[in-house]
């Protein structure tokens, strides 16, 4: 167990700089990214989709198993917002609510079917499950707008009552609505990882056969770990609808589950902070690929080809292993 | 309605061969490598891309017995190039190293031969019915479906009579022994990479003749190749062969009745299968897990 805990304490206990390097920065988007060339909108596309690679990595690199089909919980929550703006209510805080609750839950229960299988074959299982919602989305016209995706929403202000905060048309509140939704997120996934259930899930990474014969039950806690990742991924769909707003059929396809693994394991998925790193890295690259070719494709899949032979630790893992 | 269920039925079972065809490749390429090839429906867009090449020079005979030769060369290069470094890596390397190489080869044909669909042209007699009753059942469609069978149970004597063939199935069930005896695994791996990508090639040629080439033709037929895969049981060939058929005719089947839920219902097939016989129809037991 001990090499566990160090690891453990090496990647969740992060150095005080490091906290204070990346929130000091995050704060500050608004006030140096234009200097950059870049815009609001697409800080928040990386901390979406950050949220969402990290969701997935508590799975990934934290429990050691490997889903090929997260984009449907990411979809399922971007759709499970829209809906809600569209038909029920015009409130952002429930349409998060019930999207994430709509993805999350469709997870747990996918989940039951899957926790038996490992390796490949889990990979298999996930991916055609993300399918399922793919097609669903894509056949059901009337109701999710099919090929052309939900239109017909928009985010609403927060109302509290006293005070009102417009995140429906100032694009830098909007951020910093969804920088606090992340804090959180994310802070909720350090408290778990450091938790004697986030330990459990380390143990079933590095071994599960040594997990199993300690008596633990390994498949309840891949079911849950595969759980909780979901509710994150979907919570990190709703803010992409709002985002947007817009909920995009290809957001569930087996291409964004791909991009958000790609994420993962650009930036490290052995560490905590990595898929902010790789989403950063992979935010920019699509944004710029996209703007100068219309081969964005091979791009795109020259850097998953080029990552995989030459840095399959990822940006942050080779950051550490240099430093440790 | 009997016509209309005839049809369908046929149509199913075509497709259905398809989705075999695709899915022994990928099976084969499972069980041995235990790598899922992401890009095995670009090899098959290949395939056909290269049987439209060769068409002008040797006819459509020819390109259908050379282009999945060529397809399975490339297939051999690209695993002694790319996929043989992720082997011993976590399964996860080697899902985005196929899946990247999907996305590049998809790009090539797009890059080649343009994004617009293209015709391959097959003999004329082969387009006409083979009966003025049932005007659906063209030449082509029976040869494609014998074209299959001939294929898949040439596929099953060469893993049953050869020696390659009989490594391959040892390999699938004790990697480790096949290679304290003295076979190179390496090179196994190889031949097996190339009978696959051959299989895809194949397919791809077959497919172009009936449906026409675009770059992302291999897209639609992969997903249902995994389900025909998990359906059958992975580790069994022969269930991938019946998974394969079985979600073929199902799909056509419910295209006669509820049209929008035909791609649906071969998802609940799998779910369906997931939850009562977990290994699949024919896998074997621990395979799956």
């Amino acid at each position: 167990m001990s090499t566990v805990t160090t690891r453990a304490d090496a990647t969740v206990v992060r150095p005080w700089q490091q906290l204070v390097i990346i929130w000091a920065l995050l704060l500050t988007v608004p006030l140096w990214l234009p200097f950059l060339g870049g815009y609001t909108a697409i800080a928040a596309r990386v901390l979406v989709m950050a949220l969402a690679a990290m969701g997935f990595n508590m799975l990934l690199g934290f429990t050691g198993v490997l889903s090929f089909g997260h984009a449907a919980y990411f979809g399922l929550g971007a759709y499970g917002a829209g809906l809600t703006l569209k038909y029920v209510a015009h409130s952002t805080p429930l349409a998060m609510l019930l999207g994430t609750l709509l993805g999350g839950i469709a997870g747990t229960l996918f989940g039951l079917l899957l926790v038996r299988r490992r390796g490949v074959y889990f990979a298999m299982v996930t991916i055609a499950f993300g399918q399922v919602c793919f097609y669903i989305a894509y056949r059901w016209d009337d109701f999710t707008g099919g090929y052309d995706g939900l239109r017909g929403f928009v985010r609403s202000a927060l109302d509290f009552g006293l005070f009102k905060i417009d995140i429906q048309n100032n694009g830098t509140l909007f951020y910093y609505f969804v920088l606090f939704v992340f804090g959180l997120a994310v802070g909720l996934q350090a408290l778990i990882l450091k938790s004697p259930f986030g330990r459990t899930m380390l143990a079933i990474r590095e071994n599960e056969r040594r997990a199993r014969f300690l008596g633990l039950p390994v498949e309840k806690h891949i079911w849950l770990s595969f759980s909780i990742s979901c509710f994150f991924t979907a919570l990190a769909g709703t803010l992409y609808a709002l985002l947007n707003n817009f909920a995009d059929p290809l957001g569930l396809n087996y291409v964004m589950s791909g991009n958000i693994v790609m994420i993962t394991v650009m930036g490290g998925m052995r560490t905590f902070w990595g898929p902010l790193l790789g989403a950063v890295l992979f935010v920019m690259l699509q944004d710029y690929v996209s703007s100068m070719t219309t081969n964005w494709m091979s791009f795109v899949g020259l850097v998953f080809v080029l990552v995989v032979l030459f840095f399959p630790r990822g940006l942050m893992g080779m950051l550490q292993r240099r430093n440790g | 309605m009997l016509q209309l269920v005839l049809f369908n039925l046929t149509n199913g079972l075509i497709v259905g061969t398809f989705y075999v065809l695709m899915a022994l490749g990928l099976s084969l390429i499972i069980n041995l490598s235990n790598v899922v090839n992401f890009a095995h429906g670009n090899f098959l867009a290949i395939g056909g891309y290269l049987a439209f090449v060769l068409t002008p020079f040797i006819g459509f005979w020819g390109a259908l017995l050379v282009s999945p030769f060529l397809t399975a060369i490339l297939g051999f290069l690209v695993e002694k190039a790319l996929i043989r470094h992720v082997y011993t890596r976590n399964h996860i390397y080697s899902l985005l190293l196929t899946f990247g190489l999907g996305f590049i080869l998809q790009d090539l044909c797009r890059y080649i031969w343009g994004p617009s669909p293209l015709p391959l042209n097959i003999p004329e007699a082969m387009s006409a019915a083979v009966t003025p009753d049932l005007f659906f059942i063209t030449w082509y469609r029976v040869f494609m479906v014998v074209v299959v069978v001939i294929a898949v149970a040439a596929l099953f004597a060469f893993l049953r009579f050869t020696r390659v063939g009989m490594r391959i199935r040892a390999g699938t069930l004790d990697l480790e022994t096949v290679a304290a005896l003295g076979v190179n695994v390496s090179a196994l791996r190889s031949y097996n990479f190339a009978v696959g990508s051959f299989l895809a090639g194949l397919a791809g040629v077959l497919a172009a003749g009936q449906l026409g080439l675009n770059p992302n033709m291999g897209d639609d037929l992969i997903m249902p190749s995994f389900i025909a895969i998990i359906v059958g049981g992975v580790g069994s060939l022969t269930g991938t062969l019946l998974g394969g058929l079985l979600i073929g005719v199902a799909a056509a089947l419910t295209t006669v009745f509820y049209p929008s839920a035909s791609e649906a219902v071969i998802y609940i097939i799998m779910a369906l299968v997931l939850l009562l016989r977990p290994r699949g129809l024919l896998g074997e037991e621990g395979m799956l897990s």
